[in-house]
């Protein structure tokens, strides 16, 4: 077996035993990145040389007898909406032109504290905004199962990094599904985590009351591992949730003997009979390890769609204010006065889709429609979190596809932004409501793969975990991926 | 013209003396070179969190109290949205429809008639940085302009008065107190000269004894008391030769030229900013406690009105003399520490409101900036008092003081100014007069007493000043032969 299909974990594993130096490992990795990122296009930069800074000073720890902590020594890429000192940071826009934070997002010095190497940056719908990672100002990012096929966004990179073996571990964010989607897309383990969960901190906003940052992983197992590193209270993020630490792999394999799973009517509904039937199999496999399924109605969901692009816009349209040309990224040197030098920067640097948001966020906000859009989306996203509440005091997670459908065609929906929207619609109700989700993936469909999404209460991601890694056995989604190695 | 009655509400700006910005750990000193007082936070860089400073909720929790607010216990920050290159974020952190104080009150007293001014409501919000021009005093025909963050995220808080004021100098006297109150609170320094305090003035105006309220206009750029009662006098002026010529008040913003003391129209309400006012998501509500307000308000100091009861109940000041003293906190401390040396309060009050007042007022000075302290202003005063130095020369002392900072019985050391009480040496002094004065001993043995009191003088000047007086009027009677 080669290093690229091990998990993190065995990986990591490898590396405290001597079987494996993480310089060794992280060569493999970024080999397989060099040789496949011409064509999936999914890092835009890759930082080689501190990647192997990093795992010789781990194999240094090795060869000096000192022990190795969790992940010590396994590479991750990184979603390039997070901040690292001294790289740059795009979020895939023009509008960031030779921006370098002087700064480490919290994450980041988590990652960095551990050594774990970071092969690099990857690529992302401009701003996180999209679901097919085709709003990069920086090209597209293919599927590595079909080229033809998009990765899903916007952490459309990350997903593709994990997937096609370029990086056992990623980072991504997600506001509306954009690490749980493209997971689905791509085959591999998705998890967003509880709103406030994870810091924010050094993650450039999209919306700030949605925003996650989480893992892609091959495993369950692997994810629980990485949600260990990067979780945990931060003062510099007033939302982030001051709770005792716990082990999210202590759980892991604790029996799901009678476990209740909600499966809302208001989602699987709106699948296509084949594709449905694809989700039968899965539930009838679950069922015979004594599962059960009921059909359940969240009404309030009908609405999710519609209330989040309110309130994301909403929120967008005042965080990505403070790109004016004044203090860094691009700016017009022909401007002749203050205006225009604002207005033609923010022409150039942003994209169609981020315009659009913004459009759509100024005009909710603005005074005789607040009350209209926003305060009513507002009203709505409580009424979705009751929703769910109510539906945890009989179920253990609600269960549904990630998606309505596997990966789309390139360029497929690239000019219907509503068509482009609905990928999401299963999604996005998670973050509305500010729960943990995860998508693992259940089948192939067409070649493609198609997964499962499981949603629990807040701050409940151990027990999601736990239920997650043993549906991953039931499923037993293995798949020859010495395809993606020999391409 | 006496037909009219003007409506006038004030809307304060006071930045507040915290040690750090409203949401990052940056210092918040005035005065800094500039942009060394900054961080990813305040400028608004990428990716980056405010975290709210809990000193500026509890600074406004103060003024709330003392101004008689109820403290919200639920508090929420809104983002306003606008762009302007001194607004990193392209939105100021502020208050918007959950303030944390809502109606107070205040008492001010304009030519002996007290009115109460009501306060709709004191919010919390950061401060822009700053922008500086070359080529122009504007953006518009700078060739280069320049910002300063130092001041981005410092706190302020905003105080909406309640159209209850109607003229220019209740205006003025609510601002003054504003400003003592902030003073006494210690939260802002009240600075108008640095912009420490800011001030818009609403104003609109009405045929008297009519409640409806007229059109108004907001005047902007206030910046110093004087500008307050000028402006204020002006748009009134404006606005009634307006109604008067048949005209109509068009709602606007007006800026106000201290140069020129003239106003011009900014922007009218159509072309008023849109601030898309919503709730920060970056930041949790606060909530605030009654146990956290209890503990404000037995923290408070000693209020202006308070010291003044005081000072006239224990010692005996008078009414005038106790507000005077209380008017700015820094000369009421200044007055009790220098008590703490001497217990001679007439004699300090008199002191602090002619020659110290005089010299403060001069060089533009704070009572604490000069080199006196209360403790050289004991020592003076205690020479003064025991006969050592004649009043004459002891207003020289206070000025020797206020330049060297040196104490009063080295000065009148070094420069021999002590009172001379030695008969001889008097004697001596007086015979010199009266020899060279000899009109004016004939006319005091002609029985024109009166011009002893010209030849004392003499005396006076013969001995520098030094000769005690008392004993120089004495000896003259004696050696004069009358009694």
């Amino acid at each position: 077996m080669s290093i690229l299909n091990l998990s993190a974990l065995n990986l990591s594993k490898k590396i405290k035993n001597k079987e494996l130096s993480s310089t060794e490992i992280t060569k493999a990795f970024l080999a397989q990145t060099h040789k496949t990122n011409a064509e999936l296009n999914s890092f835009l930069i890759i930082t080689e040389k501190e990647a192997l800074a990093t795992a010789a000073k781990v194999d240094a720890k090795v060869a000096a007898g000192q022990t190795l902590e969790g992940l010590e020594g396994v590479p991750i890429a990184i979603k390039d909406n997070i901040c690292i000192q001294d790289l740059p940071c795009t979020c895939s826009s023009r509008i960031l032109e030779g921006f370098k934070p002087p700064y480490n997002a919290t994450v980041i010095e988590k990652i960095k504290a551990l050594n774990m190497p970071i092969i690099g940056k990857t690529n992302m719908d401009e701003f996180a905004m999209g679901s097919s990672t085709e709003t990069s100002a920086f090209g597209i990012t293919r599927n590595p199962w079909n080229t033809n096929c998009v990765p899903g966004g916007s952490s459309g990179g990350s997903a593709v990094a994990v997937s096609s073996l370029q990086a056992p571990l990623s980072l991504g964010s997600d506001t509306g599904g954009s690490i749980r989607q493209p997971a689905s897309f791509c085959g591999v383990v998705g998890l967003k985590p509880t709103y406030g969960r994870v810091s924010r901190y050094g993650l450039i906003a999209f919306a700030s009351s949605l925003d996650q940052i989480g893992p892609f992983s091959q495993t369950v197992e692997d994810s629980a591992h990485l949600l260990n590193v990067i979780c945990g209270h931060d003062k510099k993020d007033s939302t982030s949730q001051n709770i005792a630490a716990e082990d999210f792999t202590a759980n892991l394999q604790n029996p799901i003997n009678g476990l209740k799973v909600g499966i809302p009517e208001e989602l699987y509904n709106t699948l296509s009979g084949d594709i449905k039937e694809e989700y039968e199999k899965v539930i009838k496999k679950l069922s015979g390890e004594g599962v059960i399924f009921e059909t359940i109605k969240l009404p309030s969901l009908d609405y999710a769609l519609a209330t989040y692009y309110i309130i994301a816009p909403a929120e967008a349209s005042s965080n990505l204010s403070r790109y004016d040309g004044v203090r860094f990224g691009h700016r017009n040197k022909e401007a002749k006065s203050l205006i225009e030098m604002m207005t033609k920067s923010r022409s150039e640097g942003f994209g169609a889709e981020v315009k659009r948001r913004i459009l759509i966020g100024s005009y909710v906000l603005s005074s005789g429609y607040y009350d209209a859009y926003y305060k009513k989306a507002q009203q709505v996203r409580t009424l979705i979190k009751e929703d769910f509440n109510k539906a945890f005091s009989t179920y253990d997670v609600i269960f549904s596809p990630t998606t309505p459908t596997p990966a789309f065609k390139i360029g497929e929906k690239s000019s219907n932004p509503l068509e482009m929207y609905l990928s999401d619609i299963m999604t996005i109700p998670v973050n509305m409501a500010g729960l943990p989700g995860i998508s693992i993936p259940s089948s192939i469909y067409n070649g493609l793969p198609l997964g499962i999404q499981l949603v629990s209460n807040v701050l409940t991601e151990s027990k999601l975990l736990n239920i997650a890694n043993i549906f991953e056995k039931v499923i037993n989604f293995n798949v020859n991926k010495n395809a993606f190695i020999n391409t | 013209m006496t037909s009219w009655e003007a409506v006038i509400g004030l809307e304060i700006h006071a930045q507040l003396t915290t040690n750090t910005k409203t949401f990052c750990n940056c210092s918040a000193e005035f005065g800094a070179t500039a942009n060394t007082h900054i961080c990813p936070v305040c400028t608004g860089m990428p990716g980056v969190l405010p975290v709210l400073n809990k000193n500026v909720v509890e600074y406004a929790i103060k003024l709330g109290l003392a101004t008689n607010c109820s403290i919200s216990g639920h508090n929420e920050f809104a983002r306003k949205n606008y762009f302007y290159p001194d607004l990193p974020k392209g939105y100021q952190i502020s208050q918007f429809d959950k303030p944390i104080c809502l109606k107070g009150h205040m008492d001010v007293v304009v030519e002996g008639k007290e009115s109460k001014i009501g306060i709709t409501r004191i919010h919390m919000e950061e401060d822009a940085g700053k922008l500086v021009h070359q080529g122009s005093d504007n953006i518009k025909g700078a060739t280069h302009s320049f910002v300063d963050l130092n001041r981005s995220s410092v706190p302020l808080l905003e105080i909406v008065s309640e159209p209850d004021i109607r003229n220019a100098k209740e205006a003025v006297a609510y601002m003054e107190k504003v400003k003592q109150i902030l003073q006494y609170l210690e939260i802002c320094d009240g600075n108008m000269e640095e912009g420490s305090m800011r001030c818009d003035a609403n104003v609109s105006i009405r045929k008297k004894g009519e409640t409806s309220l007229g059109t108004k206009a907001e005047v902007k750029n206030l910046n110093s008391f004087k500008s307050v009662e000028k402006a204020i006098n002006l748009e009134i002026e404006r606005q009634i030769d307006i109604l008067e010529e048949g005209g109509t008040i068009i709602q606007e913003t007006r800026h106000y030229n201290e140069a020129t003391n003239s106003t011009k129209s900014l922007r009218s309400k159509e072309e008023a900013h849109d601030y898309r006012y919503f709730p920060d998501p970056d930041l949790v509500p606060i909530v605030i406690s009654s146990e956290w307000v209890e503990e404000v308000r037995k923290s408070l100091p000693e209020l202006p009105e308070a010291r003044r009861n005081r000072y006239m109940a224990d010692y005996a000041l008078n009414e005038y003399d106790a507000l005077y003293i209380t008017s700015e906190k820094s000369l009421a401390d200044f007055f009790e520490n220098t008590l703490k040396f001497i217990n001679k309060p007439k004699d300090i009050v008199n002191w602090l409101m002619s020659d110290v007042a005089a010299y403060i007022k001069s060089k533009q000075l704070s009572v604490n900036a000069t080199k006196l302290t209360p403790e050289l202003l004991a020592g003076m005063i205690s020479l003064l008092s025991a006969g050592s130095i004649s009043g004459k020369i002891a207003k020289d002392v206070i000025l020797e003081i206020f330049e060297t900072g040196k104490n009063a019985q080295q000065i009148v050391s070094e420069k021999g100014l002590a009172q001379v009480s030695d008969e001889g040496a008097i004697k001596q002094a007086i015979e010199q007069v009266l020899q060279e004065n000899h009109e004016s001993v004939e006319s005091i043995k002609n029985g024109k007493v009166q011009a002893i009191g010209f030849l004392v003088g003499q005396v006076m000047k013969k001995t520098g000043g030094k000769a005690n007086p008392g004993l120089a009027n004495k000896l003259l009677k004696e050696l004069l032969g009358i009694s």
